[in-house]
């Protein structure tokens, strides 16, 4: 199984560690792992911006270094949301709502149908995975030789959550579960602790965490608050951009709460 | 062609829909939070990407954010009603079947206006109600008036229609002298202060009880420093049956209306439409054209969502059906327009029409909850209210699909199921393309999708270290000086995970 591994741009940047526990994580399971080195970034920051139609460069890129794996796996539950949602668009060419509507029906469609060439061959939305989830659902990890003795707050990332669909959410009357807390329980020592708020949105939310410093700062100050009331040690996530802006409020705080993506915890052996 | 060659024309300063008449919305006036931006070192004065608008929702949310004790207090309020929202939902073992049908009801009534409103039209007009049809506000605000002085009167109570706070009715009448009353006693609040609803069903939820009995001291003459809630509804009570008594004309909402029986139905916990429009010689309901549904067997499925979404009750106390006027009874339908057809064919967001205005997405909504209904400066705040208000106006409006985390807790909580996240996302990339994002903004994505679409320029950017730390998806405004004013900057690591990679993997 040839893995092709996407580190998201800022973690590439800024928290090379969470890559490399990715990496290890993926190996410890046998999976071939392999980096393309030409990758960048899935396009988000641009589109979530309303530029989605500047991201053609980003999306072909992507179908460059990545078509050719038999699935795509990062570290970042909002990311590939967005590639799972936005890389078959051929930049906003064609009018949306014929992409959304028609989603599930295009690979029905004639070779000569006017679809970005790449489209169905690259299957790109069809192979990546967020690491939970390619944990879980197609390696299907039920022990780890990790263990972690500290007590954990999970801060569940919407993208990952409510796109994704890692864990049931608070809004939906259904069944509860939720696939990083699966990996986290496996985890030897871990002491999970329970939220008031178990899937608030810790207001990172890409550029809006500068546009709308106010509120931003203040939603992630609240998501903080809540993991320290109920004595989190390390507060982790499926996606690094949540505990990037957490991180960065905690430290302004000088609180002795740490941050650690989940690729590192479930690599741990502390 | 002439559309577009006028279009230039219309951009300096207009005030061409800027009904609510406040012209400090033109005025360069740099708010007080804004003031900091000058203490910034020269570089970090990049885009000022709000220039354009003077009170935007991020300025009017950082506004409100300066009391953080009444931001916790507000948004602890509304998410304690969020709660009682899930414990009635979770009470209902067919809800999310509930929200299914409902939304598919609604979408079968958007795919067959034209026909349900001439049914209704006709139905309507059978039982002796007189319909009106209005094209835009003022059309609405012109027929409600025509309708007073045909009876030669000046004096009115209005019960909760969000539609008239849309069409800005009180401050029309008031302007040709006629004195309205809100009965609803949120809406009574905060027409005695002066204020618009900051919240479609909990039109006071920002007052706290203490402001409520200083504005009832001012108006209704309470004895100072009581905040007792009970004395005040009280005093309310005693205050508004006055004016049921006297006032012959009661205007009310409509919450649905049935094309199969031309009646419609008028939701309350106060009972205050009911007291309006039975104490009155005429009645007036006002309703957006959207309200429609099909057939009265499809209303029950909408009252079990309705007020379980608004406040977590099982529903309203009053749910009030207006068939015909009574004996003597004048009573009159205005179906408004106000731009819903319009958004009707905006394949993307028209089914945001099928909105019934509980609320939910307001409750859940973590922006929402931090930042006040008044910083969304129009009718409907909230996450429904930034995906409607753009196709009244795109330019006033261009701020609001941009005051989200796109995180979707809105799209699952909304009963009718509307995408509302998606479509907040999709008029961002509206509002880029119609040219209402500001330059700067549109210069620093330019430059970013540049360097990230190229992983050569991407490598050495990275490298210097320097460029990525200014110039960072997530810290494009200023410099890196917008995150870091209240958060730290991510430590550099010595080497990128690109790097350690070549080092150690290949």
């Amino acid at each position: 199984m040839r893995v092709g591994l996407f580190i998201p741009c800022y973690i590439d940047q800024f928290y090379p560690q969470v890559g490399i526990a990715t990496l290890e994580l993926l190996e410890k399971q046998g999976c071939e792992v392999v980096f393309p080195p030409e990758q960048t970034c899935c396009g988000q920051p641009m589109a979530n911006s309303g530029f989605e139609h500047l991201t053609k460069g980003c999306n072909d890129l992507f179908i460059k270094n990545f078509e050719a794996f038999d699935y795509i796996v990062a570290p970042s539950g909002s990311c590939v949301l967005h590639i799972k949602e936005h890389i078959h668009d051929p930049a906003s060419q064609k009018p949306p709502e014929a992409a959304s509507s028609d989603r599930t029906d295009i690979s029905a469609l004639p070779e000569f149908a006017n679809f970005p060439t790449a489209h169905s061959r690259h299957n790109i939305p069809g192979k990546i995975f967020e690491l939970v989830e390619f944990l879980t659902d197609v390696l299907k990890v039920d022990k780890l030789e990790a263990s972690f003795p500290y007590k954990v707050g999970l801060h569940q990332s919407c993208h990952g959550q409510r796109g994704l669909k890692l864990a049931q959410m608070s809004e939906l009357m259904a069944p509860p579960f939720s696939k990083p807390q699966q990996l986290l329980n496996l985890v030897k020592g871990l002491q999970l602790v329970e939220l008031d708020r178990k899937d608030e949105c810790c207001g990172f939310g890409g550029t809006f965490c500068v546009f709308e410093e106010a509120i931003s700062v203040k939603m992630g100050k609240d998501r903080v608050a809540d993991h320290i009331r109920h004595e989190a040690e390390v507060i982790t996530a499926s996606d690094m951009s949540c505990l990037m802006h957490l991180e960065g409020i905690l430290r302004r705080q000088q609180s002795k709460v740490q941050i650690k993506h989940i690729a590192e915890i479930l690599n741990a052996r502390l | 062609m002439s559309g577009s060659n006028q279009k230039p024309l219309e951009v300096p300063e207009q005030s061409e829909g800027n009904e609510q008449g406040s012209p400090q919305w033109g005025e360069p006036k740099l708010s007080s939070d804004r003031t900091d931006f000058n203490a910034l070192p020269e570089f970090a004065k990049l885009p000022k990407a709000n220039s354009r608008h003077k009170q935007d929702h991020a300025a009017l949310a950082a506004e409100f954010n300066k009391d953080e004790p009444r931001v916790d207090w507000h948004d602890e309020t509304l998410w304690w009603v969020r709660q009682k929202r899930d414990k009635a939902a979770a009470r209902v073992p067919e809800w999310e079947l509930l929200r299914d049908t409902a939304s598919r009801i609604k979408d079968n009534v958007l795919s067959n206006l034209s026909g349900y409103l001439r049914q209704f039209e006709e139905e309507a007009t059978r039982n002796g109600i007189t319909v009106h049809w209005a094209a835009d506000a003022n059309e609405h605000n012109e027929i409600v008036l025509s309708i007073l002085s045909r009876h030669k009167i000046d004096k009115m109570v209005k019960s909760k229609s969000m539609l008239t706070e849309e069409c800005h009715l009180n401050e029309f009448l008031h302007e040709k002298g006629i004195d309205v009353v809100d009965t609803d006693l949120g809406e009574r609040v905060v027409q005695l202060a002066g204020e618009p609803p900051s919240h479609i069903v909990l039109p006071c939820i920002h007052l706290k009880k203490q402001e409520i009995g200083e504005i009832f001291h001012e108006h209704l003459g309470t004895p100072k420093g009581n905040a007792d809630p009970q004395f005040l509804t009280h005093a309310a009570r005693l205050h508004l049956r006055e004016k049921f008594l006297t006032r012959r004309v009661a205007l009310t909402g409509v919450n649905f209306a049935v094309a199969e029986t031309g009646e419609f139905v008028v939701c309350t916990n106060e009972g205050n439409a009911d007291m309006g429009a039975h104490l009155a010689d005429v009645h007036i309901a006002s309703m957006g054209i959207e309200k429609l549904i099909p057939q009265r067997r499809h209303l029950g499925v909408f009252l079990r969502l309705l007020t379980r979404s608004a406040t977590g009750q099982p529903i309203t106390t009053y749910s009030s059906h207006f068939r015909r006027p009574r004996q003597g009874q004048e009573m009159h339908i205005v179906l408004v327009d106000n731009g819903r057809s319009v958004h009707l064919g905006r394949k993307d967001f028209r089914n945001s029409l099928k909105c019934i205005r509980c609320a939910a997405c307001f409750n859940t909504c973590p922006v929402y909850r931090r930042s006040g209904g008044h910083s969304y400066h129009t009718a409907v705040a909230g996450p429904i209210g930034s995906i409607l208000s753009p196709n009244l106006d795109m330019k006033k409006y261009a701020d609001l699909p941009f005051a989200s985390t796109l995180c979707g807790s809105c799209s699952n909580v909304c009963p009718v199921k509307i995408d509302i996240h998606e479509q907040l996302y999709k008029w961002r990339q509206v509002i880029v393309q119609e040219g209402y994002a500001a330059a700067g903004k549109t210069a620093v994505m330019k430059t970013m999708n540049w360097v990230l679409s190229h992983p050569g320029v991407y490598h050495t950017a990275g490298k210097t270290g320097r460029w990525f730390m200014l110039n960072a998806p997530f810290t494009v405004k200023n410099g890196f000086n917008t995150w870091y004013r209240q958060r730290d900057m991510p430590t550099p690591p010595k080497q990128s995970f690109g790097d350690w990679y070549k080092k150690n993997k290949k």
